[in-house]
Order: structure tokens, then C-alpha cells, then sequence
């Protein structure tokens, strides 16, 4: 089947999606967007979190056919949403092209880095960073709600995130420095 | 931070920044958050194909019969591979012992053996296709632990050994066993004035890495293969490798890719050879995804454990003797239980002065799943059962547990069960007023929340069954010991090549090792060392690879000592260089060039009044300096197999823990409050890292002591293989983890530094454990411990 969607803000289309195949498997190997990650396919772990029309889900328990013409964020866009939802203006999205072009490539100072994840970046957040993404989004998506939580509203919220590396205490830290710094610049 | 001794009298790059001692954060951190970090499971190549791996369903079983006719005829399908399929007559490996089959043959020996491997367009059509190939199993009767292991009639899981250990082993399903007697404990025994005993058990626990198994091999026109690979160690796969699949090492290529967590459980192979023999069946690229279910299967588990302790003591609280028989279950294959078996045994009384010891541990051969490497690696097991013996004891002698561990702690000089001398600092007792002098977490913090009951810091959380009726606060404590690096006479080298140029401008050093970065922050140690020795800021790091030497394992809390060693020397080196080229060409310049201790500082060559002799970019030009070294720590030797002595390990590393928790005792529900840590590191390189390693090894020490198993049937299968049935610590799950970092230079070490890795995974366990005791007045003798356990239910 054809599944045309949109994702980080570009309207992207996948063929011959077989039925059982689930969203996380489309973004990630039809897409070029393997930034969401898969370390359960059961919606135990949340390394495969992504917001669909908003809501933060589990991409690897939607059906890829579930998310016809709604809208897929991923950490791939989350720099551009979160600098949308900032300026009110639209970002510039992710080119499908390039996307499906993916590659790795050298982080420069040029990189743009939404609050969140510069925060992850500085408080020592990252081990492994398989966590990472599914983490991000689900703590954009806290940060975006609740500009200022409590450590008891960002364990709540981050509940269906395992990290195995970092004991959370660092993500704690991230999400508090994000928060804080947010909240001064507001 | 402590106190701080530096070992060494060079002042090498102080004036650096970004160099040892700092907090420089992650070189991949960026790209880690951005999604576009390259993890093994993201590589992706035209025209490739998804291998699939067929596994037995069976524990124990002859295989009658394999037909793979209907797999292969399935459309999309380029290859199905069996065992008589296997190129050569290397059919084996093994990290230790080459016991592995490549794939079964002939018969399966435990739950989850790979059987067959099909390669296909479509990662679903590979496992329609590996669904369709018929197998006929024939089961054996199983064998499951010691006394049906060592039983008359036992069947043998390996017949015929001739390995190393076979000949010392008491029975052929041992794989290796090690006694260590020191001293005379039956007489210190007579002196005793009280004498406990325990048996105690550990199950089995999974690393749980977030990153499933995966690579990418890709073939190559010479014959060969590139093989793109989240590992532990590229040098010791590649000596697996090549000789099953024919190919001599050079032509096997290996380039580390992204890896998600580690723990241990990347140390043996998992679908290295299986992708490389499609990749060279097909002509194709083939990558392999493990999904979580089949992870459970694709690696080594943590030794279960059954241990048996005996300590004794005077009135006055002095050990008198330990005597103790440690007995790990290893599975089906041997992966490294010698190793773990030499840890279990050479750590066995812990942290403590006992001169007079009776020890044993070994390992067998079961058909449980395969256990080998996992963070704490056999040392685990043992804290949690002397730490519980402790407590015993400190109860039996009515003293505090806390002065109790103290009067008998050890410190630098003290002998260990084995002989060897503890020749570096050793602050255990310091670690235990350290932990126990942090301050105490508010007691019912969830009534704080003005009146009413936040029930997310009650046990339960917020499946909300209690607001704090039945519930009852506990403390514990525990320490432990755990050796750094490779020990027992194991050549632990590391190499790294470091090349030095200028670029548009300025110095620009380069990093290349084969270290495999597990998340553990390795990089970033990498790029602080090369800016103190060689006083440069920008510092770029070469993917890890086999084009250069062996780096060794990232195992055993021992890269950044070993490999940050390599890195250290080899810099150091190419600082020689910098300075026979300085003199060469200025040397006419300045009479400091031919005088004074000369250092490399903010891209300068300054005598160690500081002053400036030359830029690196003048005494550089156009040449670059390029360097490739080994590195060694002191050589160790292997333990007496009769007596256990034996100058074995080659550091020791030391951690102490305070849990606090609150248990519903009426539901058997535990919640941690808190879990303090004090580590020595020796000297923190980076200190933001290794407050985060505290922090992560502590949290799988609670997840051992309160959740996880891998849960076995009495036909040897494994019941739980999910995260829906094996849990690991949620952020609701993990408390806060206070950490106070002790700075003790070794001087035996680069910079003085300790592994720091490791250590915390020992002791977080049994404190969390002794936590419980005291809320509950139990016993609990087996960890993870249960809400049945608590209830009686
Ligand atoms: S991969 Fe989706 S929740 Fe784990
Ligand atoms: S950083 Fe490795 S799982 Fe979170």
C-alpha cells in the first residue's frame, strides 16, 4: 500500500508499505530517519518515541497505515519544531531528498540544537544515546506542557523511557537545565 | 573532590584546556541528540539484504533432521545456511574456549542455539523464510545445575574436551575451578568466638544493552569482507572470524559503528560470522537486526550463583577466617566463565583483612543459556554474599554493621587471598564514613506535598496501593572489590597511533584507536589526553577500526587506563618528536632548547618557566608526525590451580553504597529513596563521566537487587525474553544517587586514575538488599528479592 504522511513538516510518501510493517519501521528504513530508535518493538522502552499530531507515541506500536495524512514529529525535525513552536514561524522541515540521503556527518558548530537536546548535551545526559531521541521527544514534549516541572512531573513523564547507561540522574539534570534556561530567556 | 596526588612530576599542559581533569563534554554528544549518530542497527547499503537467524526452540536436543528446500524456494530469498554449508573446518569459537558452534551441529545444547541463517530482500520475508525450514529435534534430558551437572550419569555437555581446563576439573561438566587456600582456617576457626554461615544465591541477570545486536557486512572485490560492527573488542572478533570463514585477517576489515550499550554482553560474537557468511554466500551487503526478543538469546547473561559462606569472629570484632564454595552456572558454552571463575574466587572476601581462607569456585557446563561477561563480572555474586555475611556477623557481635566493616577493612598493603600485595591506595574504611556522613533523604516525603499524599514517593508509586500504612523505612550498606584489567597473566596491551600536523594554521591532533566506544565516554578521555600531553585544542578522533592495533577490551573498568595509557604514551612520543625537530631547527634560537624541561602548552613549545620557545606551527612546517605505539601495564600472573596464589590482578578499584528504602511491608513492595556512592577513581579524568558511570552501574546493581531475571523453566528455556517480563529500572524505579568521589592517585597508573566502570555495579546490590533486612527483619538470602519474598506469600 501507499502511505503519504507528513513528517517534520514535509509531506513524504512510502510504497509498497506491507501491511504489517509499523511506523517506526517506515521512518526508519523507507525514510532515511533512523534517528528513532528500536530496542523493544513492544512499547516497553521508548527509544522509538515520536509525536504524532502532537501526542507523543510509541512508533513501533503504529501501524504505518494508521498515520495517513497526519503528522510525524521525530528528534530528526525536533530542532525545527521547537524553533517553530519559539518564533511562531515555520521551520524549513526535512527535505525528503535529503533525508533519504542520509548520512552521517561531522557536527560543526553550525549545528542547531533545540533546548532540550543542548541541554541533554551539556549535563552529561548522553552515554550511549540509544535512549536518546525517544528521551528528547518525550521531554520536548514535558517541557512544552509543564515550562516548569517538578523532578516528581519529569519522572512521570519520562516513565516510558528506559535508559540503561545513565541512572537518570543526569536526564533529570538536562531536563531541570532546559527548563531553567528556558524559563529565563521567557 | 579529596584529595589529589599526582603521580608523575610533568606539569604537561596545564595551561590547556579541554585536558585532563575537566568536564569537556562528549565529541558524538551532538550528533547523538540529533538522531544522526550511526548505530550499528541504522547502517544501510543499496541492494542489501536482511539475514535472519533460525534458533532451536529446544534447551537440549539431537537435531534428526534439517530440510531448508521450502525456505530457499520462498521468493526474495538469496541464501539459507546450515552447518554442512560452513566454508571451512574452523566450525568453532570462543573467546576462552572454542566450544561455540558457528551453527548447531547435529545437536543443540541450549535454548536459543543458532541453527540456520537465510538471507532475503525484505527483513520479514527472511523470517517467513526461517519459519519454513523444517527441523526434527530429538530431546535430550537437560541438565540444569550442580547436582544434576556432576550426577554418575550426567550427560556430558561437551564429550572429549582437551581444552586448557579439562584436565584439572573435577568433572567434565566444570569448566574450571579454582581453590584458593591462604593461611589455616580450621585453626583460625577454634578462635573464633562466633561463627556464621549463609547460602545465598544470585540470579541470573541480563545486561540489557538498549542497542540490539547488529552489523552490516559488506562484500568486497578482493575476496574479502567489511564488516561494520557494534562490539566490545573489533581485534578479538576478528581473531574469531577470519578462520571460519577462511579469509586471512587483513582481508576481514572490521569498522566499530554506533553501539548501544555494552555491559559485557558484546564480548562474545553474536551475529558477526553469520552476517559475513551470507555477505559472502549472496555477493550481497547483508545487515543483521537483532530485535529484542531474539537479543535475549544473542548473548551471554550474567552467572547465576549459589554461594556458600562461613565467617568467624572475635568478641571484639576482628574476622577470624572465611571459608566459602562459590559455584556459577555457565550454561551451555564457556564464553569466559574461567575468567569469571578466577574473580569470583581471588575477590571472594571482599574488601577485607582475612588471613586465614578456604575458598573455592567453579563453573559448570548446563544447558542453561550461556552466561559469561557482565559489568561487575563474577565479583558481583560474591559482594552481594559477604556483604549479607557482614551483616551477620556485625549482628552477631552486636555491633554497628558500618564499625564493623570498618575495623576490618583494608588498606594499601594489605594481602589478598591469593598473595598479592594491595601496593595503591585502598580507602575502604574512609569510603564507608564517606557514604554513612552524607546526609540522610527527609523521612515520608510523601505527605510533604501539603496535606495530602503524593503517592509517586510511596512503594507502588502510582498504581497508588498505599499512603504510607505498612510502610517501613530501611538502611543498609555494603562496599566491595573489583579488579581492573585483565588479570592472570593475560597480555592487556592497548595501542594507539596519534599524528600531529598543522592544519590551515594550527596544530591539529589526531587520535586513532581500536577502542570500542560502548557509551562509556571513551572519546572524550581520548581527546583530553592528547590536549595535555601535546598542548593543542582541536583534537579529532578516527573511527575505531583494525587498521591500527589491538586496543583491547572495553571491559574490566579498563580503557581509559589501558587505552587512555596507549594514548598517553604514544602522545608522549610524538612530543619527543616535536622537540628533536624543535631543536633541529631552532635549536640555535634560544639556549632552553638544549637546558630546560621543554613543554608543549596552548600550541607552544615553553620551558617549564613558561616561557615561549617556538609555535608548533613553526617547528611543525609541513610534516606531520605520525606514531603508532603499544602500551602495557605491569604483567600479572596466572593463579596456582592447586593453591590460588598468584600476583593476579592489576589494580583493584573500590566503591561504597548506603541504600535507603521504604517497603510495603503488607504488599511486599520496595521503593528505593536513595542510594548513595563513594568511589575512589584515583583521579577523575573526566568528571562529569564518571559520575555518570557511578550513577549507571549503581542503578543495574538495584536493578539486580529488586528486579531482574532471566527466568528459566525446569526444561532449561528461557520464559522471559521481553522488556515486558524482564524489567530494568524506569526512571520511577531509580532513586536519587548522591556520589562522593575520593581521589587517591595510584602511582601505578596513567595520571593515577582507577577504573571506575565496574565498582559501583558491586555494592549498590547488597545495600539495597540490607536496606530491606532492616525495614523487614528478613533474611533474604537470593537476590533480585520479590514481592513473595517479602510477604511469605
Ligand atoms: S521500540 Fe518502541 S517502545 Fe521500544
Ligand atoms: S545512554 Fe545508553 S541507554 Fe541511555
Amino acid at each position: 500500500m501507499r502511505v503519504t504522511f507528513t513528517v517534520n513538516g514535509r509531506r513524504q510518501e512510502a510504497d509498497d508499505v506491507w501491511e504489517g510493517e509499523s511506523l517506526l519501521y517506515v521512518l526508519r528504513e523507507r525514510m532515511g530517519l533512523p534517528g528513532s530508535k528500536n530496542a523493544c518493538e513492544q512499547g516497553e522502552c521508548g527509544s522509538c518515541t515520536v509525536r504524532l499530531d502532537g501526542v507523543p507515541v510509541c512508533a513501533c506500536l503504529v501501524a504505518a497505515g494508521q498515520v495517513q495524512d497526519r503528522e510525524v514529529v521525530t528528534v530528526e525535525g525536533l530542532a525545527d519544531f521547537a524553533k517553530e513552536r519559539d518564533t511562531g514561524a515555520a521551520g524549513p522541515g526535512t527535505d525528503p531528498g535529503a533525508a533519504q540521503r542520509w548520512q552521517p556527518r561531522p557536527a560543526g558548530p553550525a549545528t542547531e540544537l533545540s533546548p532540550v537536546q543542548q541541554a541533554f548535551v551539556d549535563a552529561g545526559a548522553v552515554q550511549c544515546g540509544f535512549c536518546t531521541p525517544g528521551l528528547l521527544v518525550a521531554a520536548d514534549e514535558l517541557l512544552e506542557r509543564n515550562a516548569q516541572p517538578t523532578d516528581a512531573d519529569i519522572r512521570e513523564a519520562l516513565s516510558g523511557n528506559l535508559c540503561r547507561c545513565t541512572g537518570y540522574e543526569k536526564i533529570l539534570d538536562a531536563v531541570r537545565l532546559a527548563a531553567a534556561r528556558t524559563g529565563t530567556e521567557a | 573532590m579529596g584529595v589529589t596526588r599526582t603521580p608523575t612530576p610533568t606539569t604537561q599542559g596545564s595551561e590547556t584546556t579541554g585536558g585532563i581533569g575537566e568536564s569537556t563534554l562528549r565529541p558524538d554528544g551532538v550528533l547523538k541528540t540529533t538522531g544522526e549518530f550511526a548505530y550499528a542497527s541504522d547502517l544501510w547499503h543499496e541492494d542489501m539484504l536482511w539475514g535472519h537467524t533460525l534458533r532451536s526452540p529446544h534447551a537440549h536436543a539431537e537435531i534428526v533432521s534439517l530440510d531448508v528446500s521450502r525456505a530457499l524456494a520462498q521468493p526474495g530469498v538469496y541464501a539459507v545456511l546450515t552447518y554442512d554449508d560452513l566454508p571451512t573446518d574452523v566450525r568453532h569459537y570462543g573467546l576462552e574456549i572454542q566450544d561455540t558452534p558457528v551453527l548447531a551441529h547435529g545437536r543443540v545444547r541450549h535454548h536459543g542455539e543458532p541453527v540456520a541463517l537465510v538471507a532475503a530482500d525484505h527483513p520479514e520475508t527472511a523470517r517467513r523464510a526461517a519459519a519454513k525450514i523444517r527441523v526434527e529435534y530429538r530431546q535430550l534430558p537437560v541438565v540444569v545445575d550442580e547436582a544434576t551437572a556432576t550426577a554418575p550419569d550426567a550427560p556430558l555437555i561437551h564429550e572429549g574436551r582437551t581444552d586448557h581446563h579439562s584436565g584439572h576439573v573435577p568433572h567434565p561438566n566444570v569448566v574450571h575451578r579454582q581453590p584458593i587456600v591462604r593461611g589455616d582456617a580450621d585453626a583460625a576457626a577454634r578462635r573464633a568466638d562466633v561463627i556464621v554461615t549463609g547460602d545465598y544465591e544470585v540470579g541470573m541477570q541480563d545486561q540489557a544493552f538498549l542497542g540490539p545486536e547488529s552489523g552490516l557486512a559488506v562484500p568486497a572485490e578482493d575476496g574479502g569482507v567489511d564488516l561494520y560492527i557494534a562490539t566490545q573488542w573489533l581485534h578479538a572478533d576478528l581473531r574469531q572470524i577470519a578462520p571460519v570463514l577462511g579469509l586471512p585477517e587483513e582481508k576481514v576489515r572490521m569498522t566499530l559503528s554506533g553501539v548501544g550499550g555494552a555491559f559485557g554482553g558484546r564480548e562474545d560474537l553474536s551475529m558477526q560470522i553469520h552476517a559475513c557468511l551470507l555477505a559472502l554466500r549472496t555477493g550481497k551487503p547483508v545487515k543483521m537486526v537483532y530485535n529484542r526478543f531474539e537479543s535475549f538469546f544473542g548473548h551471554v547473561h550474567r552467572h547465576p550463583a549459589t554461594l556458600h559462606y562461613e565467617h568467624g569472629a572475635t568478641r571484639d570484632g576482628k574476622i577470624t577466617h572465611m571459608r566459602c564454595r562459590i559455584v556459577l552456572d555457565g550454561g551451555a558454552y564457556a564464553s569466559s566463565s574461567p575468567a569469571v571463575v578466577g574473580n569470583a574466587s581471588s575477590l571472594s572476601a571482599g574488601p577485607y583483612v582475612i588471613d586465614d581462607v578456604d575458598i573455592e569456585a567453579l563453573a559448570l557446563y548446563t544447558n542453561n543459556p550461556p552466561c559469561g561477561a557482565m559489568r561487575g563480572f563474577g565479583a558481583v555474586q560474591a559482594c552481594f554474599a559477604y556483604e549479607a555475611q557482614m551483616d551477620k556477623l556485625a549482628a552477631a557481635l552486636g555491633m554497628d554493621p558500618v564499625e564493623f566493616r570498618r575495623l576490618n577493612a583494608m588498606s594499601q598493603g594489605a594481602v589478598m587471598p591469593t598473595g598479592q600485595v594491595v601496593d595503591s591506595p585502598a580507602p575502604v574504611a574512609e569510603l564507608l564514613r564517606r557514604v554513612k556522613a552524607m546526609p540522610m533523604p527527609p523521612e515520608r516525603e510523601w505527605e510533604s506535598a501539603g496535606g495530602g499524599v503524593d503517592v509517586r514517593a510511596l512503594p507502588g508509586g502510582l498504581s497508588n496501593t498505599t499512603h504510607g500504612e505498612g510502610v517501613v523505612r530501611g538502611v543498609g550498606y555494603a562496599v566491595g572489590i573489583k579488579n581492573v584489567g585483565f588479570s592472570e597473566g593475560f597480555d592487556d596491551y592497548s595501542t594507539a597511533r596519534v599524528r600531529l600536523e598543522v592544519i590551515a594554521g594550527e596544530p591539529v591532533a589526531t587520535v586513532h584507536t581500536a577502542m570500542a566506544e560502548v557509551g562509556q565516554g571513551g572519546v572524550t578521555v581520548h581527546a583530553q589526553i592528547a590536549r595535555t600531553e601535546l598542548g593543542v585544542t582541536q583534537v579529532t578522533i578516527d573511527p575505531a577500526d583494525t587498521r591500527v592495533g589491538s586496543a583491547g577490551s572495553t571491559s574490566a573498568s579498563r580503557q581509559t587506563y589501558v587505552t587512555g595509557g596507549a594514548v598517553r604514551h604514544t602522545c608522549q612520543a610524538v612530543r619527543e618528536r616535536v622537540l628533536e625537530l624543535g631543536r633541529a631547527k631552532l635549536g640555535t634560537h634560544h639556549p632552553a632548547w638544549a637546558t630546560a624541561e621543554l613543554l608543549l602548552e596552548s600550541g607552544k613549545v615553553v620551558t617549564d618557566d613558561g616561557e615561549v620557545l617556538a609555535g608548533l606551527a613553526e617547528v611543525l612546517g609541513d610534516e606531520a608526525i605520525d606514531i603508532e605505539r603499544e602500551w602495557r601495564h605491569r604483567p600479572t600472573e596466572p593463579f596456582d590451580l592447586r593453591t590460588g596464589q598468584g600476583r593476579g590482578h592489576v589494580q583493584y578499584s573500590f566503591a561504597a553504597h548506603r541504600a535507603v528504602v521504604d517497603v510495603d511491608t503488607e504488599l511486599g513492595l520496595v521503593k528505593v529513596v536513595e542510594l548513595a556512592c563513594a568511589q575512589d577513581v584515583g583521579k577523575a579524568l573526566n568528571p562529569l563521566s564518571v559520575v555518570g558511570q557511578i550513577q549507571g552501574g549503581t542503578t543495574q546493581g538495584l536493578g539486580l537487587a529488586v528486579m531482574e531475571e532471566i527466568l528459566v523453566s525446569d526444561r532449561a528455556t528461557v520464559r522471559n525474553p521481553s522488556f515486558t517480563d524482564y524489567l530494568i529500572p524506569t526512571i520511577l524505579d531509580t532513586p536519587p544517587i548522591p556520589v562522593d568521589v575520593l581521589e587517591l592517585a595510584d602511582d601505578h597508573a596513567p595520571y593515577g586514575l582507577r577504573g571506575v566502570g565496574e565498582a559501583p555495579t558491586l555494592s549498590s546490590t547488597p545495600a539495597v538488599v540490607a536496606a530491606i533486612r532492616a525495614a523487614t527483619g528478613l533474611a533474604l538470602r537470593r537476590v533480585p528479592v520479590r514481592p513473595e519474598n517479602l510477604t511469605g506469600t
